[in-house]
């Protein structure tokens, strides 16, 4: 895999592009940090410094992901879950009773899912948590003999696997599908899906600071505009839509794809906004400084990853 | 006793703070080689670990916990890890109740208040939970008196209030397996007995400081 990979003269292109782009990125935010004056402060430009941090690391963990291979990348995206994961279930409510529950949600129920993506068993890896695992939390909830808000803690807890265990798993999944005639570059496809993502978010946040008036949801997300929306999504969209010489898909796809992606990382953030609202925190990094932040990060993948892993299987894995 | 941290011990921090993934804040003071007592809520086996592992290695080397005799005897592996591992200093705490009257339990009372200055010595410093037992972790119980009578006993010694938050969550009373939640520990402003202070009034004081310590509020 790693020669592979050396050899793709595709995916060297498209990660020096992306390590351009974030080095620019990364003498723009240092710029305006400077300019700044000492006593302000601008969470704009910090949120934009944090982000920037935040994709180096993902781009070290693609280069990694890349080196170690395989299994090596499952133990890494099962690190990234496991940790998402723990922020979660930390900032959701969660009651005395819950506690054995809990337990086999991160060690057995997380590992698990990863595990099963070793194995390549496709069809107990897509239906392990959906169906397996929605009949035994509430089973196991009921065994703990605690009825209050019996329902409630169910849900925050299957959201919590559903989030961090199965929607993410998908994006190393898509290192195991076998494309005919793409054998060996399946890196590139997840470097497509998490660039088209991440740039989605940004120049949604830029479109709406520039053209933004009519609130999406302002009650959930008040940063969040219809022009905001629409100008970042077509402009990621047709981002992507030019990447489509690294991926399986025709110029066409990929618009399809990158609009995809687009539409459901949006959708994703959105709603990770909403479940923050019923926590009562603005991110999930906030209360737990130093820790925090991951979920933050990977909320728009998580909506993203599995439509994204599904289409590419149904349409071109035969 | 030795000055040294036994390797169980420094293993089992390391354990206990990556369970725990536990941020430290030093809200009111800063880290210090004198002595001190350390006072926090309690409601985990975790507790103590964590609030130990969170202070720098020199000072762990000279910091003891009070723990319950009955509990930590009942076992040969947790007199061994009370005794040998982290040279636990522990106390009697059903003889209070078995006293008969006033003078017995005032008695039994001082008795054990020596015994934890003893422990203290010229060098040592203590980790104590004033609750006496591990609660849930939805409210801080009310407080012995050992603390206050301690206070009096030995005014050199700082008395340090710490909140330990969300271990009642990683393992709470009855559980032996973690989860392994994010946790926050916050050292609070060192107390002192005012003069005059009546006994019920520090102790309510004292319980104020550590609960004023909490971070993300009850869940």
């Amino acid at each position: 895999m790693i020669l592979e990979a050396i050899h793709d003269a595709k995916l060297i292109w498209l990660y020096a592009g992306v390590l351009f782009l974030l080095l620019v990125s990364t003498m723009v935010g240092r710029t305006l940090k400077s300019r700044q004056r000492k006593d302000s402060s601008n969470t704009t430009i910090d949120n934009l410094n944090a982000r920037v941090g935040a994709w180096w690391k993902m781009c070290a963990i693609f280069a990694v992901t890349i080196v170690v291979g395989r299994v090596g990348s499952l133990v890494l995206f099962g690190i990234i879950s496991f940790l998402a994961m723990r922020e979660y279930m930390t900032l959701v409510p969660t009651r005395r009773g819950d506690h054995r529950t809990l337990f086999w949600s991160f060690f057995v129920i997380m590992p698990l899912q990863y595990c099963l993506l070793g194995f390549q068993w496709y069809g107990f890896f897509a239906t392990m948590i959906p169906v397996a695992v929605f009949v035994f939390i509430p089973l196991s909830i009921a065994i703990a003999g605690d009825s209050e808000h019996f329902l409630e803690r169910g849900a925050k807890i299957q959201s919590g696997i559903m989030i961090c265990a199965y929607c993410l798993s998908h994006v190393p999944a898509l290192l195991l599908l076998k494309i005919p005639g793409y054998e060996g570059h399946n890196a590139r496809l997840l470097l497509y899906l998490v660039f088209v993502d991440q740039m989605s978010t940004v120049l949604q946040y830029v479109w709406g600071k520039l053209i933004g008036k009519n609130k999406i949801a302002w009650r959930i997300s008040p940063n969040k505009t219809w022009e905001g929306f629409v100008g970042g999504v077509l402009s990621a969209t047709a981002l992507g839509t030019a990447l489509w010489w690294a991926t399986p898909f025709t110029p066409l796809q990929s618009a399809g794809m990158s609009l995809i992606v687009c539409i459901m990382g949006s959708a994703g953030s959105l709603v990770m906004s909403a479940i923050k609202r019923d926590i009562g925190i603005k991110d999930f990094g906030v209360v737990i400084e130093g820790h925090g932040g991951i979920l933050d990060r990977v909320d728009s993948l998580c909506f993203a990853a599995p439509i994204f892993f599904y289409i590419v299987r149904y349409y071109f894995v035969p | 006793m030795s000055n040294n941290i036994h390797p169980i011990a420094s293993l089992l921090a390391a354990v206990a703070r990556g369970i725990s993934g536990v941020q430290v804040q030093w809200a009111g003071c800063e880290p210090s080689e004198r002595q001190r007592i350390y006072f926090a809520n309690h409601s985990s086996h975790l507790d103590f670990v964590v609030l130990w592992s969170a202070l720098p290695s020199e000072i762990r080397a000279k910091t003891r916990p009070i723990a319950a005799k009955d509990y930590w005897e009942e076992t040969p592996l947790r007199r061994y890890l009370a005794k040998n591992v982290f040279h636990a200093v522990l106390l009697d705490r059903g003889t209070t109740a078995k006293a008969k009257n006033a003078e017995e339990v005032h008695f039994v009372g001082r008795h054990l208040m020596e015994e934890m200055a003893e422990a203290l010595g010229t060098e040592h410093s203590l980790i104590f939970f004033p609750e006496g037992t591990r609660g849930t972790g939805e409210k801080i119980g009310p407080f012995r008196s050992g603390l206050y009578h301690l206070a009096l006993r030995r005014p050199d010694v700082e008395l340090v209030p710490a909140y330990l938050e969300n271990l009642n969550r990683i393992l709470p009373k009855g559980e032996f397996l973690p989860v392994p939640m994010l946790s926050l520990l916050t050292f609070g402003k060192p107390l002192k007995v005012e003069p005059d202070e009546e006994k019920d009034a520090f102790l309510e004081r004292a319980r104020e400081a550590v609960a004023s310590l909490r971070r993300i509020g009850p869940t």
